[in-house]
């Protein structure tokens, strides 16, 4: 199969849509050139640099029949937006009781490795998911982004699709034939028998490089990949655990109410899955700072396949308490 | 301006149901019937029935937290909305948005909004799917005084300008945020002094002259139309009652003011001037005054007549599908 980057993969999906459905539409403060080729400047919009307004104006047009493809570029510049993606955008739908659906998807770049400092690294994705009303996902190949990114175009309701910074370059086999990834479906990257591990973004292929190398030492390493955030897939990551008995979660965002949080939670509150664990479910995040410069600093703050490592041999361990981070 | 006698008679009847409506509404909120809060328009209804008044169906529109006068200006179901107001399954929410959350898509009415200025992007990007449409149809935003201070008001009016967008923009200016006094806290006395900035049009009028609220924004449609881009329009108006009917909340306006502007009241005046024109008579402005009484009672009956919703209910409506 063919092999396209994680960017061009998120280009091929929004140009297939857009060829589609002349009612989607794109905006951004910087807009994909690919796409103003194809499409023009009238459904390739370049817009003021006016995050608020921008993503108000996507709801409206969404609810006047549009379908609105909203790229914030970094998810940086969606803080300034907080009103139209909290207030507004996450709950029109419910709080009008139903009267119209609003197509929306949001594009936000999230994560590290990119020695862009506090502002513009950084995994606020728990932030969105505390949030009722809103879809969201966070891709670790080009295939799971194009397939994912065709079912947000879709979908009747406002998406964020979080594509990871340190994913844009890589390469992955992604088909020229049409298809698309369903929500809340995660997938299963590798598998194993002594211990799961749930992973997103980049952190899919720090774990696949940490059961590789534990492999050799005879050690079976399950990596579970969510992919979809909301709604999560719980049952797979339960499934999972109930098999192997361990779980460690890696997340490239701190771990305080994280994602890790919640994958935690949905594994420890089930019963059955509860009853299965034979260790205490170990966290492997950044650690609780805003991200710093130094290259030296940055790598310290986010985890990567070494701590994944320390982190399976900890609950294989079983009884060692764990670190702070 | 040639404005049918009828036309005429029938603004001052959406001004007059504005009134009534919200003089119920206040009183059943009193009385415990309805929840949380409810901010009345009384007063500025010239604002609300001049402007829609020079809408066409199809034309959307969107509120504020004040937001009665807009919806009955649009054309919304007295019904629905005194249901939603009494958070019951009949409403235009399914009791799910309360009197800050009435919103009536199907008549171009977008919502009201809990969030100042939190309307007027989204009906900027219903304008902007009117100028793709290329159907012609107009997007209003109204908003207060205190809203033209806020981000999203300067963002919409540059992007609206840049885009050419079939937009208008009304700015109720009661002259206070809650308590704090525009005089305070707006660095020019006019907010129709910012459209310059963006090189449109801003224009101020009295918003207790019903007709003059109608031409200015007749004007701005027929420039939105055109494809000639938005208008600013700042109607000078004025709230009668406190900033919500909560108990207990201060309101430092004099008794003065606020009595000066009662003798200004937009309906008095509009039915001093059909009576005197001879568009109609004492009598009909008593028989208008009843049939509205009579539709705020029905809707008062159709909303006690309509259940809570059921606690299953609060799951409904989170996807669409
Ligand atoms: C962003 C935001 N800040 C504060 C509030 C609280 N609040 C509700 S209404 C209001 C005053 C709004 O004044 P104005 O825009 O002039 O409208 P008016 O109430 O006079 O119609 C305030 C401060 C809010 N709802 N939203
Ligand atoms: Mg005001």
């Amino acid at each position: 199969m063919r092999e396209i980057t994680y960017a061009q993969a998120g280009v091929e999906a929004v140009a297939e849509e857009m060829r589609a459905d002349p009612r989607i539409f794109y905006m951004s403060t910087d807009p994909i050139m690919p796409l103003v080729k194809e499409f023009g400047e009238k459904r390739v919009k370049a817009t003021p640099i006016a995050e608020a307004a921008l993503t108000g104006i996507s709801i409206g047009a969404a609810g006047s029949g549009y379908r609105p493809i909203m790229d914030w570029r970094q998810v940086t510049f969606s803080f300034v937006a907080m009103d139209q993606i909290v207030n507004q955008a996450a709950k029109i739908h419910y709080m009008f009781g139903g009267q119209r659906t609003f197509p929306i998807l949001y594009r936000a770049n999230v994560g590290g490795g990119t020695r862009l400092a506090a502002q513009h690294c950084q995994c606020p994705y728990s932030m969105f998911m505390n949030l009722s009303g809103l879809k969201m996902f966070l891709p670790s190949t080009p295939y799971d982004l194009k397939g994912l990114l065709k079912t947000a175009i879709r979908d009747n309701n406002p998406v964020i699709s979080f594509e990871s910074n340190r994913l844009l370059a890589s390469k992955g086999p992604v088909p020229e034939e049409d298809y698309a990834i369903p929500l809340g479906v995660a997938d299963i990257k590798r598998k194993g028998s002594d211990v799961t591990v749930v992973a997103i973004a980049w952190l899919v292929h720090e774990a696949l490089a940490a059961a590789e190398e534990l492999a050799k030492s005879g050690i079976s390493v399950e990596v579970v990949d969510p992919r979809t955030l909301v709604p999560l897939d719980a049952e797979a990551i339960r499934a999972s655990v109930r098999k192997t008995g361990r779980l460690v979660i890696a997340d490239e965002a701190g771990p305080t109410a994280g994602f890790s949080a919640e994958v935690a939670a949905v594994v420890t509150e089930d019963p059955a899955t509860f009853a299965g664990l034979k260790a205490p479910v170990r966290r492997v995040c950044a650690l609780n700072v805003p991200i710093p410069y130094s290259p030296q600093l940055e790598d310290h703050v986010f985890p990567d396949r070494k701590r994944i490592i320390a982190g399976i041999r900890d609950v294989l361990d079983g009884a060692r308490p764990a670190r702070s981070a | 301006m040639n404005l049918s006698p009828d036309k005429q008679r029938e603004m001052l009847r959406q001004m007059l149901t504005i009134r009534r409506f919200e003089e119920r509404a206040s009183a059943d909120y009193h009385a415990g019937k309805i929840y949380g809060v409810v901010h009345c328009y009384i007063g500025e209804e010239a604002v609300a029935v001049g402007v829609c008044s020079a809408l066409e169906t199809g034309d959307q529109i969107i509120s504020t937290h004040r937001g009665h006068g807009h919806c009955i200006a649009k054309g919304a179901d007295l019904n629905r909305m005194m249901a939603e107001l009494y958070g019951r399954q009949g409403g235009y929410c399914k009791g799910k948005g309360g009197s800050m959350h009435i919103a009536d898509f199907g008549i171009g009415m977008l919502g009201a909004n809990g969030i100042v200025a939190g309307g007027i992007s989204i009906v900027t990007g219903a304008g902007l799917a009117a100028q793709m449409d290329g159907n012609e149809r107009v997007a209003v935003s109204f908003f207060g005084d205190g809203a033209s201070n806020a981000g999203p008001f300067h963002e919409c009016l540059n992007i609206a300008a840049a885009w050419k967008l079939p937009m208008l923009y009304i700015c109720e200016n009661n002259m206070y945020a809650a308590q704090t006094a525009a005089a305070a806290t707006h660095a020019m006395p006019d907010v129709a002094g910012r459209a310059a900035g963006y090189g449109i049009p801003g224009i101020v009028v009295d918003g207790n002259d019903i007709f003059a609220v109608y031409q200015a924004a007749a004007r701005a449609v027929v420039r939105a139309r055109a494809g000639e881009g938005p208008t600013l329009i700042e109607c000078k108006t004025y709230r009668w009652r406190a900033h919500t009917e909560r108990v207990g909340q201060p309101d430092f306006r004099t008794p003065g003011e606020i009595e000066s502007w009662k003798a200004k009241d937009p309906i008095t005046r509009l039915s001093a001037q059909l009576i005197a024109q001879g568009s109609m008579t004492d009598a009909d402005a008593k028989a208008m005054d009843d049939e509205v009484q009579a539709s705020i009672a029905a809707s008062v009956a159709f909303a006690e007549a309509s259940p809570f919703p059921t606690p299953e209910q609060a799951l409904d409506d989170m996807y669409a599908a």
